[in-house]
């Protein structure tokens, strides 16, 4: 056992925990610069501070990291389960003694601090599928395992959405991967594209276009595949489909999505142009990434940051502070760590002889990737706005606890493979 | 594929969205600027605009300060409307529309409640604007004349327009700017450059403290004070002997080229376009299209010159060695030239006549004579005609003259190219009879009464001139004036053929046609003119009245003064304008009137009746009756 704890000791990705690092010390720094008063009067120990109670919440994340880093490897293969069924408790728990803070019913409270359960419902989730397809029972291949896997992943989104908190939900989709890795058919991945492709083409075109588009594209394929002899149903069936799914794109637009939904679409395609209202967040977000320039106004000098002008700017919006006060600089270096971070757990997770490790390596990969996309994309105007935080960056000890746990139970599950047969 | 799609979709939106910062943050600059639009506001601090002072140190345009109350409608909170309206002494329904209107113009904006309070009002208010929030009071400067007159000069000063902003970045809305005069020309000397604070803001608008801590800020630059040209004295007297008449006189300094007065009458109180009375006031000054008050006669009006140009037909002869001082011209009632008898008439006076007396008779026949030998005097009548017009340009005759005032005209000396287009040349010829009434500065030529005035400085001076300005110097330094101003611009004409000419001006004064409007103790040159002049009334091309325009210069020897009068439908040369010049020499050089005979004279009489004649719509007398204008139309039967 000697030699193992040893060993356990050594293997921890190092790469991992500088990234992270880094991560969380300019994300305080720029928590700092978006909360501070600007007529500097306050105390810099007052837990009044957004800036001191985020130091305060990465001081306690370093204890979560020891603890989790102590625990055995098997620790979270044989408790997934349990793990998973607790949070989907707590997720339930809310709609009785959930606290609703501005409008969300998605935090216990205690105290002036507040407990977010949906932040640790994504690594409960994330272990209890890595649990469920790891199973050497488990057939991805086959369509009930499928039903199965989608409705562990299901089941904490759909706790989420009523609370509301459609972001965090939409979260739920990075589990997509994992499940493609480990042999999910790529019909999915073709239909799920094809279908997205569609819906945001036809909004921005119009139908007419796009079904011109299909019908050219049909012929082609017709034209040129036909001396075979099978499967020729299909170059019929298919662009029929979507030619009625492109038609249907408008109603969905305009009778399920609700008023805010369809706004947010707009803005992003261009089409609203009040930005004194709706378009207000990503206008002075966008403003304020366009005021750094190459290099940056500096650490506290940003005028829009400083003004306020972007809402929520030390939470989902926290970007654009790096955008404004640290220039095209800083802000591309935030996202080469982000890139960094990714790309080394996809590398480690393909590295594990335990297809738990490799199913939890993508899943957190998912999910930290669907985090950066969604949260840069809206701050940067190319997505719409979706309310999902920056991890290691945004504002939030839940959040922040959250993606810890997340990242250090696969620093964990990567230092043990050797001991994996 | 399995393995590396996540891989590569990390890969990929890590580029885009690099790709997305480097174009907000590097290729598209507008979101740098709209941060700075909507971040720092900036707060001016509006220098003290320069004062205007005479040569002599007398202030003519000083600064008074204005008090205007003002409300941004959003931040005002409940008050007590009755003290308030009893501070302002107005009702609490005026109160009520001006606040409704001014949230009507913009909630955010500032708007005026009442403007321009007299200063004690304002020390009264001050103590208590405090108590009602939305409520302050902006300091503004306006112009305060301490004279009634020299309003063509002196310019004025309004509120830039758009195209102003557009052009000039430093100017913003509501900012004030010259207009005319040298307010205009010496804009920026005068305005100084306005101090600015950068106050970083919130997103609610509210001030949160210094931008860059004040680093970027700036302390307001005072506008200078101008010394001008201007004798107040001397202008005043002018314009006061102007009243009731039009045209200009121009008085010149010949040994500096400075202007001792500008007048162009009928002229206007500057005060008319200060403060709240400005806008109605020169809606009614620019509405008037008969008299034009806001036409500055003595710069822009082009008037044929008439005999005072013979001067200068006289000194191109000699300078062409046509003529010599001796040889002299009879004159039969006029000058006939042409195969078909045709004659350029002049009035009664001894013949023949050499040179000297020829200019102090102004003989028509005898500059008939001489102008025709220079025109003739090369191969071909263009070569002729364009020695001639280089000599006038010399003169700066025939382009804008210069002046550092913003308005102008060049007025117009033919050359060969004109007549070679009017007689279709080479299909036609012309000769030096077809530019005869050249001669005696009729015809084709115009000159403003300021470039008539230079001409007769250029004379004083036998051969040379400063170019004429208005500003002697800026903050009390004379070596601050345009380089330009201090430069000696020398004619084409040898200084000693300038002798013969003054000697003719002296005469003019002493036995000529200025004889009657001596002043005792003062040799006076002089030259009388009586212009011709044509307008269109209804289309038809109609004599008036003869324009009276004379110029002089005084003493003959180190002359101190330079004039030109011209007077608009003033009879003949002698009538008004040699009176009017006469008075201004003795006002100038003994600064007291002598001859108040004269005086009475021009001020008892006014031209307003002769004016009126080409407006009544029938035919009227012209020249003291001698001839009627128009004809009469024959009635309908």
């Amino acid at each position: 056992m000697g030699i193992t704890s040893r060993n356990n000791r050594g293997n921890f990705d190092w790469l991992l925990i500088v990234i992270f690092l880094a991560l969380i010390g300019i994300g305080w720094v720029n928590i700092y610069s978006a909360s501070i008063d600007p007529s500097g009067v306050s105390d810099f120990f007052d837990l009044n501070n957004l800036y001191t109670r985020q130091l305060l919440f990465i001081g306690l994340s370093f204890l979560i990291i020891i603890f989790v880093l102590s625990l055995d490897a098997k620790f979270f293969e044989r408790f997934a389960s349990v793990i998973y069924v607790t949070s989907i408790l707590s997720l339930l728990g809310l709609f009785v003694f959930g606290k609703n803070i501005s409008g969300a019913t998605s935090w216990y409270s205690f105290g002036s601090f507040g407990l977010q359960p949906s932040e640790f419902a994504k690594a409960a989730t994330a272990l209890a599928l890595a649990k469920y397809l790891s199973d050497i029972q488990t057939d991805v291949k086959s369509f009930v395992h499928q039903l199965r896997a989608f409705v562990i992943i299901a089941l904490p989104a759909i706790c989420i959405v009523p609370q509301p908190d459609p972001g965090s939900a939409l979260v739920y989709a990075a589990f997509f991967f994992p499940l493609y890795r480990e042999g999910l058919s790529g019909i999915y991945l073709i239909i799920g594209s094809i279908t997205i492709a569609l819906f945001v083409l036809t909004l921005a075109f119009g139908p007419i276009y796009i079904i011109a588009g299909i019908v050219l594209i049909a012929l082609f394929l017709l034209i040129k595949n036909r001396k075979k002899r099978f499967g020729k149903r299909y170059y019929y069936i298919l662009p029929l489909v979507s030619i009625v799914f492109v038609l249907s794109v408008n109603y969905i637009f305009q009778n399920v999505f609700e008023q805010r939904h369809r706004d947010r679409f707009n803005v992003v395609l261009g089409k609203e142009v009040d930005m004194k209202s709706i378009g207000y967040n990503t206008y002075q977000s966008e403003i304020a990434i366009g005021n750094g320039g190459l290099t940056g106004k500096g650490f506290l000098k940003g005028t829009q940051t400083k003004g306020n002008f972007v809402p929520e700017q030390h939470t989902d919006y926290i970007f654009s502070t790096v955008g404004e006060e640290w220039g095209f600089l800083g802000s591309s270096l935030v996202i080469i760590l982000f890139v960094g971070l990714m790309l080394r757990i996809i590398f480690l997770a393909e590295r594990q002889k335990s297809q738990f490790s490799r199913i939890y390596g993508y899943s957190i990969a998912g999910i930290l990737f669907i985090h950066f996309l969604v949260n840069i994309g809206m701050v940067t105007g190319v997505f719409p706005t979706v309310g999902i935080p920056l991890p290691f960056f945004s504002y939030g000890g839940s959040g922040l606890w959250g993606f810890t746990i997340l990242l250090f139970i696969f620093v964990k599950l990567d230092s043990n493979r050797v001991n994996e047969w | 594929m399995r393995k590396i799609l996540l891989f590569s979709i990390v890969l990929i939106s890590g580029i885009l969205l690099t790709g997305r910062l480097f174009y907000l943050q590097i290729l598209d600059t507008s979101y740098a600027t709209l941060s700075v639009n909507n971040a720092i506001k900036r707060v001016y601090d509006y220098p003290q605009r320069g004062h205007i002072y005479d040569r002599n140190g007398s202030l003519l345009v000083s600064n008074q300060p204005s008090y205007d109350v003002m409300v941004i409608p959003r931040e005002v909170k409940p008050f007590d409307t009755t003290e308030f309206c009893g501070l302002l002494k107005m009702t609490k329904e005026a109160l009520k529309t001006r606040l409704s209107k001014a949230h009507v113009y913009s909630p955010r904006l500032p708007s005026i409640v009442i403007p321009q309070l007299t200063k004690s009002e304002y020390a009264y208010l001050q103590e208590k604007m405090r108590k009602y929030e939305g409520f302050y009071i902006q300091k503004r400067s306006l112009r305060d004349y301490q004279v009634d007159f020299g309003a063509n000069f002196l310019g004025y000063i309004a509120e830039v327009n758009r195209s102003d902003i557009e052009d000039n970045p430093y100017y913003q809305s509501g900012d004030l700017k010259g207009r005319t005069g040298v307010e205009k020309q010496y804009e920026e000397t005068l305005r100084g450059i306005k101090g600015v604070k950068y106050i970083q803001k919130d997103r609610f608008n509210r001030d949160i403290g210094a931008y860059k801590n004040g680093s970027l800020d700036t302390i307001p630059e005072p506008g200078k004070d101008l010394t001008l040209t201007i004798d107040a004295e001397l202008q005043k007297y002018g314009e006061e002997l102007m009243v009731n008449k039009r045209g200009g006189i121009i008085a010149i300094e010949p040994s500096t080229g400075e202007i001792l007065a500008l007048i162009s009458a009928p002229n206007y109180d500057p005060s008319l376009l200060v403060g709240r009375q400005r806008s109605a006031n020169f809606t009614k000054l620019w509405y008037d299209t008969i008299a034009k008050p806001l036409f500055d006669r003595s710069l822009q009006a082009e008037y044929p010159p008439g005999s005072p140009f013979k001067t200068l037909n006289a000194l191109i002869a000699l300078q062409e060695n046509v003529v010599d001082t001796q040889e002299s011209f009879a004159c039969h009632g006029g000058y006939y030239y042409g195969s078909r008898g045709r004659k350029l008439g002049c009035h009664h006076h001894p013949s023949p006549l050499s040179m000297v007396p020829g200019i102090a008779n102004s003989c028509n026949a005898y500059f008939a004579n001489v102008y025709r030998r220079v025109i003739d005097k090369y191969d071909t009548p263009q070569e002729g005609m364009d020695r001639w017009h280089n000599h006038l340009a010399s003169f700066g005759l025939g382009q804008y003259m210069g002046t550092d005032l913003p308005t102008g005209r060049p007025g117009y000396i033919p050359d060969s190219d004109y007549y070679n287009r009017a007689y279709e040349y080479p299909k036609y010829k012309w000769f030096s009879t077809a530019t005869i009434s050249n001669s005696i500065g009729q015809g084709e030529v115009s000159l403003t009464p300021i470039q008539l005035a230079n001409v007769t400085a250029t004379i004083a001076n036998r051969g040379w001139y400063y170019t004429p300005h208005i500003v002697k110097g800026i903050e009390g330094q004379t070596e601050l004036i345009p380089e330009k101003y201090r430069t000696k611009n020398v004619t084409t004409i040898d200084p000693a053929n300038f002798e013969p000419v003054v000697e003719g001006m002296f005469g003019a004064y002493n036995y000529g046609t200025a004889a009657g409007v001596q002043i005792p103790g003062i040799e006076i040159c002089g030259k009388t003119g009586t212009a011709e002049n044509y307008t269109k009334i209804d289309g038809k091309r109609q004599q008036l009245t003869d324009h009276s325009i004379f110029v002089a210069f005084a003493p003959k020897d180190n002359p101190k003064i330079a004039i030109a009068v011209f007077v608009e439908n003033g009879y003949w040369g002698g009538r008004y304008g040699g009176k009017i010049a006469s008075l201004m020499i003795e006002k100038h050089i003994k600064g007291e009137i002598t001859r108040t005979d004269l005086e009475d004279w021009i001020l008892s009489h006014s031209l307003e009746e002769e004016y009126a004649k080409p407006l009544s719509g029938k035919p009227f007398p012209i020249n003291d009756g001698k001839k009627i204008s128009g004809k009469v139309e024959k009635p309908i039967l």
